[in-house]
C-alpha cells in the first residue's frame, strides 16, 4: 500500500518538476503552429443549425513564464496600458474581471488583438508578429488569474499599481455574451 | 615607474599575444586620453613593484628551502629565533611602506582623474538598455539635442562628461582606451569624465552582466577633429534624408507600413517609436546590432529578417518581409546618412 | 594520572634529525594494549560507535563520519563545478563559437560560481574543521553533534535541490552574485532566481551550524592544559573562520530573503520606484561576499600552518604573531566590501577608505608568509607532496595577492573591474590560496582519515600538472582583462584579438582536468593499495596524530592532557592522560576557555535520526517557499515535531548501553 503511495508521490513530484522545463524555456525564435488563428476562431456559440460544440484551445505560452513576462513588456511598450490600464480598464474594458465581451478562449483573445475590435481596439496583426500576440494572450490570461501561480508574472520595477498578476484573484469567465454589452 | 622602453616592449608583447593587428585597438594599456593615461601609469608602477616583490619573496623562499636542505647546518630551535625575528620585522616594515606608497599613488591618481579640466565640456547622456546604448547629446537649446544609439562621436582634445543611467537593469559603460568604467544603475545617475587626445575609434563592451545578450552590447566612441565633429553633429540635427528615387520611396513605405515604426523613430516621418534605437541616421553608423555587425546592406538585411539568429533574446522580433520590399527597405535605410 | 603508550613521536626533543627521510610507513611502534585497555576499548566502541548499515549511517552524529561525508560531497560539487568550467572554456576557446547558446551559458557560469563558492569552498573547509578540530584539541566529539548531522543533511538537500533544478532548466542564470534588478521580478521571470535564493538559505544554515560547533568545541572542549596559547594554528584559523561565518552569513541570508520576497509577495526592497534601491542588494551581498572569500582562504592558512612545521621538522616561527595575523585578517575582512562596488556612484572619499583597508589587509597575510619562510629557513624541509602544494601556494597565491592589492586601488579598479583581470585575480587567490593548500591537506591527512598513504609519485605529478595548469589557464586572463575582455560574455568577435589567448587558456584548463583526474585515481588506488600508514606517518606534533589511523569511534582511548604547544614532540613517548570519564555513556569533559582547566562533565548526545528528519522538513519548508509563502507556515509546523524529538532529553541517557549492533542491551 505504502509502496503505491510512494510511487504516486514520486510521480506527482516528477510531474511538478518536469513542468518547470516548460516554464523556464526561453524560446527565442518561435512561430507557434496556430499562426492563422485569427481567421478560424469562433466568437460566439450561437450558430445557425445544430449546436456547435465549443472546443477550448490552448494558448501556447500559458505555461511559459518567460514568454508571459515578455507579453507584459509588450503590454507596456505597445501602450495597452493607455486604454486598459493595468487590467482595470478605462477607455477600454477591464481585462482582469470575468466579463469577456469577445470571448476568453485563447484563440478568441488572439483574434481580438490581431483583428482589432469596435469602439477603439486597434488591429495589431500587421504590426506584431503572431508570436508576439501569443505572448500578449498569455499575459492577458494572467491578469484574470487564469495562469498557474508559478507562471504568472510578479511585480514590475515601477510604481506599484496593485497586486501583481501572480496574486490576481482567479476570475472564472462568465459565459461569452454575443455582441457588445457596454 | 617602469622604464618607458620596457613599457613599450610589454605593450607590444601583449599586442602580439592578442593579435591586435587583426582589428580593434581596444586596450587599457594603450591609453589615448589623460584619464586612461593616468590609470595606465599607475598600473605600470604597481606592476613593476609587484613583479619585484614576487621575485624577491620567492627568491627568499627558494633560498630558505635550499638552506634547509643542507644537513650540515644546525636545526634552529625556537630559542634561536632572534635574527629571524629581525628579518620578519624588516620584511613587514617594507610591506607596510610599499602598501602605503600604493595607497598614496592611488589617491593621487584618483585626485588627478577628478581634476581633468572640465571647461566647456560636451555633456552626453548614455542610457543602457537591454542590449543597446541610447545616446543623447545634452544642449541648453532643446532644438540642438541629438539622439542616436551605440556610437558616440566626440571632438578630439575636449572634455566630455558621460551622464549615465538605465531604465532597466544595471549596465556599465567602459571604453578602456579612454577611461575607467562607470555603472549605469536604475534609479541613480552616474557621471564620468573623459577626453580623447588622439583621433580614432575606441571600442568598449558593456561591463556589467545584464542578461542574455550582455556579450553583444558594444559601444563605440569615435573621436574626430572639432570641425569634423561639428559637421557630423549638424547632420544629425537634420531630419532624416527624404527618399529621392523610387527604390528609397518604396523602402520608406515598407518601413512605415511594417512593424518598424512601432519601435523605431525616423525623424521627419510618421515613425515615432521609442522602444528601439533611433534610426534617423542609421546609414552613417559604422556598426549595427549595438556594435556587433558591420553596417553593410547584407548585415542589415540579415538583422531585419532574423535578429534572433544574431542576438538570441533581443527585443527585436523577426520580420517576414518579401525580398523585393526588403531590398528597397535596406536601400532606404542605408541612404539615411 | 596514568600514561598511555600510543604512537611514538618521531624525534626526541633537542635531537637533530639524522638518518633517512622517514616518509615511510613503518615508523610507528606497535604497542600492545593491556587486558584492561582492551576491555576499555570494547566498552568505548560500544558507546561511541554508530549503528550498523545504512540506517546507522543516517542516524550517525559522529564528527568523523559526518566530516568525511561532508568532504566527499563537497568534492563531488567541486567536480561538477569543474565540469561547468570546462564547458565554459570550451565555448570561449574560439571567437563566435556555437557550443553553448546565451541562455545555457548564463546558467552554466552561474552554476559554476554558485557551486564553487557555496557548495564546495566553504563546506569543504568547514568539513575539514569539523573532522580535525576535535582531534586537534583532544576532544572525543564535536560540540552539538546532532546539529552537525542536521547541518550536513541540510547542505546535501540544498545542493541536490539546486542541481535538480539545473537539470530541469530552472538553474539560476543571473550570476552567483545575482545583481538586482536583473535578478528581480521584472527581468528574471520564472523560478530560476528563487531557486538560487533559497539554496543560499540551505548552505547558510549548514555553514552556521558548522561554525557554531567549531567555536564551542575549540573554546570549551579542549584537553586540559591546552591553554589558548597552545592551540594549534589550524584550530585558530578555524575559530576565526567560524566567527566570520557567524557575522557574515546573516547579511546574504537577509538579502536573499529580501529578493525572494520581492519576487514572490510584491515587496519593494530593491524597487527604486517605490523607495527601494538596487544598490542595497550589492551592499548586503558584498558585506557577506568579501568575508566569504576570507572564510574560504583562512582554513587554508591553517592547513599550511599544519603542514609546514611537520615537513620542516620544527615548530612554526612566531606563533603569537601568526595568531594575531589570523585574527586581524578576520576583523579587517569586514571592512573591504565596497571594493566590489568601485564602479558605482558611491562618493570617492568613502571609496578611498575601502582602498586603504583593502590594501592594508595584505599586511597580516604578508606577515604569515614571512613567518612560514622563516620556519622553512630554520628547519629541514623534506619534499613530500603536501609540502610541494604549500610551495605551489607561495608561487601562486602571491601573484593573486599582488593583483589584489592593485585592484584595491579605485583608479585602477575602474579599468579592471568586471573584466578577466578580476577572473584571473580571484582564481589565483582561490586556487593558489585555498585549493592548493587543500590538496596538500588531503595528501597530508589522507593517512589519518583512511589509514593508508597516498602514492607519492602520483602526488608529484598531480601537483605539477595542477601548478602548471593553473598558471597557464589564469595568467593570460590578466592580459585579456586589460585588453578589454569583460566577464560573463558567452562569445566575442575575432577582431578583438582575444582568440589566441583564450585558446591558450582553454588548453591550460585541460591540464587542470588531468591533474584532478589523477588525484581521483590516486585517491581510489591508495584506498585499496596504499602503503599502510601508522598513527603518525609524518612525525607531526598535533594531537590528531596521537590517534589510530583512521581514528576509532572513541578517538582517544585515554583523553590527553597537554603541557606544551607541541605535545607529541616535547612529551615523547610518555604522554600524560586523564581518566575518570564514564564509559557507559558518551561522557565528555568541558574545560575553561582561557586555560583549559577541567570545568564540568557533559553528556554528548546519542545518535538519532531526528536531525535527518528535521533536515527533510527544512527542505520541504524552503523548497515550497519558492512557490508559495504558505510553504513557510506549513514547513514550520512540519519542522516543529522533529525539533522537539531531537532535543527531548532521553530518560535513559544516563544508563543506556548499546551493543555493537546498535541494540539496547541494558537499561
Amino acid at each position: 500500500m505504502s509502496k503505491i503511495r510512494f510511487v504516486e508521490a514520486i510521480t506527482a513530484l516528477a510531474a511538478l518538476a518536469l513542468s518547470s522545463c516548460e516554464r523556464e524555456d526561453r524560446r527565442f525564435r518561435e512561430e507557434p503552429p496556430a499562426a492563422n488563428a485569427a481567421s478560424t476562431a469562433t466568437l460566439s456559440p450561437l450558430q445557425p443549425g445544430p449546436t456547435v460544440r465549443e472546443v477550448k484551445t490552448h494558448s501556447p505560452y500559458q505555461e511559459n513564464a518567460y514568454m508571459v513576462n515578455e507579453g507584459k513588456a509588450l503590454f507596456n511598450q505597445m501602450n495597452c496600458v493607455g486604454c486598459h490600464a493595468n487590467g482595470g480598464g478605462g477607455m477600454g474594458p477591464a481585462l482582469m474581471d470575468d466579463e469577456w465581451i469577445y470571448g476568453n478562449d485563447p484563440q478568441q483573445i488572439f483574434s481580438s488583438i490581431a483583428q482589432g475590435r469596435p469602439n477603439g481596439m486597434p488591429a495589431w496583426s500587421g504590426v506584431l508578429s503572431n508570436d508576439q500576440i501569443w505572448r500578449l494572450v498569455g499575459y492577458v490570461q494572467s491578469m484574470s488569474g487564469q495562469l498557474r501561480k508559478d507562471v504568472a508574472p510578479t511585480r514590475n520595477d515601477d510604481m506599484f499599481s496593485g497586486p501583481s498578476e501572480q496574486r490576481a484573484t482567479e476570475m472564472k469567465p462568465k459565459k461569452a455574451n454575443p455582441g457588445p454589452s457596454h | 615607474m617602469l622604464h618607458r622602453s620596457l613599457q613599450r616592449a610589454l605593450v607590444v608583447a601583449t599586442c602580439f599575444l592578442t593579435a591586435c593587428v587583426a582589428g580593434f585597438n581596444e586596450s587599457a594599456l594603450r591609453p589615448e586620453g589623460p584619464q586612461a593615461g593616468r590609470i595606465g601609469s599607475l598600473w605600470w608602477f604597481m606592476f613593476a613593484v609587484a613583479a619585484a616583490v614576487w621575485l624577491i619573496v620567492n627568491a627568499f623562499l627558494v633560498w630558505a628551502v635550499r638552506r634547509g636542505r643542507r644537513r650540515d647546518l644546525p636545526l634552529i630551535e625556537p630559542t634561536g629565533d632572534a635574527p629571524m625575528k629581525r628579518s620578519v620585522v624588516i620584511g613587514t616594515g617594507i610591506t607596510v611602506l610599499i602598501l602605503t606608497v600604493f595607497l598614496v599613488s592611488d589617491i593621487a591618481t584618483g585626485h588627478a582623474l577628478g581634476s581633468m579640466p572640465r571647461k566647456d565640456a560636451l555633456r552626453i547622456e548614455v542610457k543602457g538598455h537591454q542590449w543597446w546604448w541610447e545616446v543623447n547629446y545634452v544642449d541648453p537649446t532643446p532644438g540642438r539635442m541629438v539622439t542616436t544609439a551605440n556610437e558616440i562621436h566626440i571632438p578630439v582634445g575636449e572634455p566630455v562628461q558621460i551622464i549615465g543611467t538605465s531604465p532597466d537593469v544595471i549596465h556599465s559603460f567602459w571604453i578602456p582606451n579612454l577611461q575607467g568604467k562607470k555603472d549605469l544603475i536604475p534609479g541613480h545617475t552616474t557621471s564620468t569624465w573623459l577626453r580623447a587626445d588622439t583621433a580614432g575609434v575606441y571600442r568598449g563592451q558593456c561591463a556589467e552582466f545584464c542578461g542574455a545578450q550582455h556579450a553583444k552590447m558594444i559601444a563605440l566612441v569615435i573621436a574626430e577633429p572639432r570641425d569634423k565633429f561639428e559637421a557630423w553633429y549638424n547632420s544629425q540635427l537634420d531630419s532624416a534624408k527624404a527618399p529621392s528615387d523610387s527604390v528609397t520611396t518604396r523602402g520608406q513605405q515598407v518601413f512605415l507600413k511594417s512593424a518598424c515604426a512601432v519601435c523605431h523613430t525616423i525623424s521627419g516621418t510618421r515613425a515615432g517609436g521609442r522602444i528601439g534605437p533611433v534610426l534617423s541616421h542609421i546609414g552613417s553608423r559604422t556598426t549595427l546590432a549595438s556594435g556587433w555587425l558591420r553596417n553593410t546592406p547584407g548585415n542589415l538585411g540579415g538583422w531585419i529578417v532574423d535578429p534572433q539568429g544574431i542576438k538570441p533574446g533581443t527585443k527585436m522580433p523577426p520580420n517576414n518581409i518579401d525580398p523585393a520590399d526588403l531590398q528597397a527597405l535596406i536601400t532606404y535605410l542605408e541612404s539615411l546618412k | 594520572m596514568t600514561v598511555a603508550r600510543d604512537a611514538a613521536p618521531l624525534r626526541e626533543p633537542g635531537d637533530p634529525m639524522t638518518g633517512p627521510d622517514p616518509v615511510a610507513p613503518a615508523i610507528w611502534e606497535e604497542v600492545e594494549l593491556t587486558e584492561e585497555d582492551q576491555e576499555l576499548r570494547k566498552k568505548l566502541i560500544r558507546v561511541w560507535g554508530d549503528g550498523p548499515g545504512l540506517w546507522g549511517w543516517i542516524r550517525s552524529t559522529s564528527h568523523a563520519s559526518i566530516g568525511k561525508r561532508y568532504v566527499v560531497t563537497a568534492f563531488i560539487f567541486f567536480l561538477l563545478g569543474g565540469l561547468e568550467a570546462g564547458m565554459m572554456r570550451l565555448q570561449l576557446s574560439r571567437p563566435e563559437n556555437s557550443f553553448l547558446g546565451p541562455d545555457r551559458y548564463n546558467q552554466i557560469f552561474t552554476m559554476h560560481g554558485t557551486t564553487m563558492m557555496f557548495l564546495f569552498a566553504v563546506p569543504v573547509m568547514v568539513a575539514m574543521g569539523l573532522y580535525l578540530v576535535p582531534l586537534m584539541v583532544g576532544a572525543r566529539e564535536v560540540a552539538f553533534s546532532r546539529l552537525n548531522a542536521y547541518g550536513y543533511w541540510v547542505y546535501l538537500i540544498g545542493g541536490l535541490f539546486i542541481y535538480t533544478q539545473f537539470f530541469l532548466n530552472t538553474g539560476p542564470d543571473t550570476g552567483w552574485f545575482a545583481y538586482v534588478p536583473l535578478s528581480g521580478p521584472e527581468f528574471s521571470p520564472g523560478k530560476r532566481v528563487d531557486t538560487w535564493a533559497q539554496m543560499i538559505t540551505f548552505t547558510e544554515i549548514a555553514a552556521l551550524a558548522g561554525a557554531t560547533e567549531i567555536v564551542i568545541t575549540a573554546f570549551k572542549h579542549r584537553a586540559p592544559g591546552m591553554s589558548l596559547n597552545r592551540i594549534p594554528l589550524f584550530v585558530w584559523a578555524m575559530i576565526t573562520t567560524s566567527f566570520m561565518i557567524i557575522f557574515a552569513m546573516p547579511a546574504v541570508a537577509t538579502g536573499s530573503q529580501f529578493l525572494a520576497a520581492d519576487r514572490l509577495i510584491d515587496t519593494h526592497f530593491f524597487n527604486h520606484a517605490e523607495g527601494g534601491d538596487a544598490l542595497l542588494w550589492q551592499h548586503l551581498f558584498w558585506f557577506f561576499g568579501h568575508p566569504e572569500v576570507y572564510i574560504i582562504f583562512m582554513p587554508a592558512l591553517g592547513i599550511i600552518s599544519s603542514i609546514v612545521p611537520t615537513f620542516t621538522r620544527r615548530p612554526i616561527f612566531g606563533y603569537p604573531v601568526m595568531v594575531m595575523a589570523l585574527i586581524t585578517t578576520g576583523f579587517m575582512s569586514f571592512g573591504l566590501w565596497v571594493h566590489h562596488m568601485f564602479a558605482t556612484p558611491i562618493p570617492q572619499l568613502g571609496q578611498s577608505f575601502f582602498t586603504a583597508a583593502s590594501t592594508m589587509i595584505a599586511i597580516p597575510t604578508g606577515v604569515q608568509i614571512f613567518c612560514w619562510i622563516a620556519t622553512i629557513w630554520a628547519g629541514r624541509p623534506r619534499f613530500a607532496t603536501p609540502l610541494l602544494f604549500v610551495l605551489g601556494f607561495f608561487f601562486t597565491f602571491i601573484i593573486g595577492g599582488l593583483s589584489g592589492v592593485m585592484i584595491a586601488s579605485v583608479a585602477f579598479d575602474q579599468q579592471a573591474h568586471d573584466t578577466y583581470f578580476i577572473v584571473a585575480h580571484l582564481h589565483y587567490v582561490l586556487l593558489g590560496g585555498a585549493v592548493m593548500p587543500l590538496f596538500g591537506g588531503f595528501y597530508y591527512w589522507f593517512p589519518k582519515f583512511t589509514g593508508r598513504l597516498m602514492n607519492e609519485r602520483m602526488g608529484k605529478w598531480n601537483f605539477w600538472l595542477f601548478f602548471i595548469g593553473v598558471n597557464v589557464t589564469f595568467f593570460p586572463m590578466h592580459i585579456l582583462g586589460l585588453e578589454g575582455m569583460t566577464r560573463r560574455i558567452y562569445t566575442y568577435l575575432p577582431e578583438t584579438g582575444w582568440g589566441p589567448l583564450n585558446a591558450l587558456v582553454s588548453g591550460g584548463a585541460v591540464l587542470i582536468v588531468a591533474s584532478v583526474a589523477l588525484f581521483i585515481f590516486n585517491f581510489f588506488r591508495s584506498l585499496r593499495h596504499g602503503a599502510v600508514a601508522g598513527d603518525n606517518p609524518w612525525g607531526a606534533d598535533t594531537l590528531e596524530w596521537a590517534t589510530a589511523s583512521p581514528p576509532e569511534p572513541y578517538v582517544f582511548l585515554y583523553p590527553p592532557v597537554v603541557q606544551s604547544r607541541n605535545p607529541l614532540w616535547t612529551e615523547g613517548r610518555e604522554r600524560p592522560v586523564f581518566t575518570g570519564l564514564r564509559t557507559d555513556i558518551r561522557d565528555t569533559l568541558v574545560t575553561t576557555t582561557l586555560d583549559a582547566t577541567p570545568d564540568y562533565r557533559q553528556n554528548s548526545p546519542n545518535p538519532t535520526a531526528w536531525p535527518f528528519i528535521a533536515a527533510l522538513a527544512t527542505g520541504v519548508m524552503f523548497i515550497s517557499a519558492i512557490f508559495t509563502a504558505w510553504g513557510l507556515v506549513v514547513g514550520s509546523v512540519l519542522l516543529f515535531f522533529p525539533l522537539v524529538k531531537w532535543g527531548w532529553p532521553d530518560r535513559h541517557d544516563q544508563s543506556v548501553r548499546y551493543s555493537g549492533r546498535g541494540e539496547i542491551v541494558e537499561k
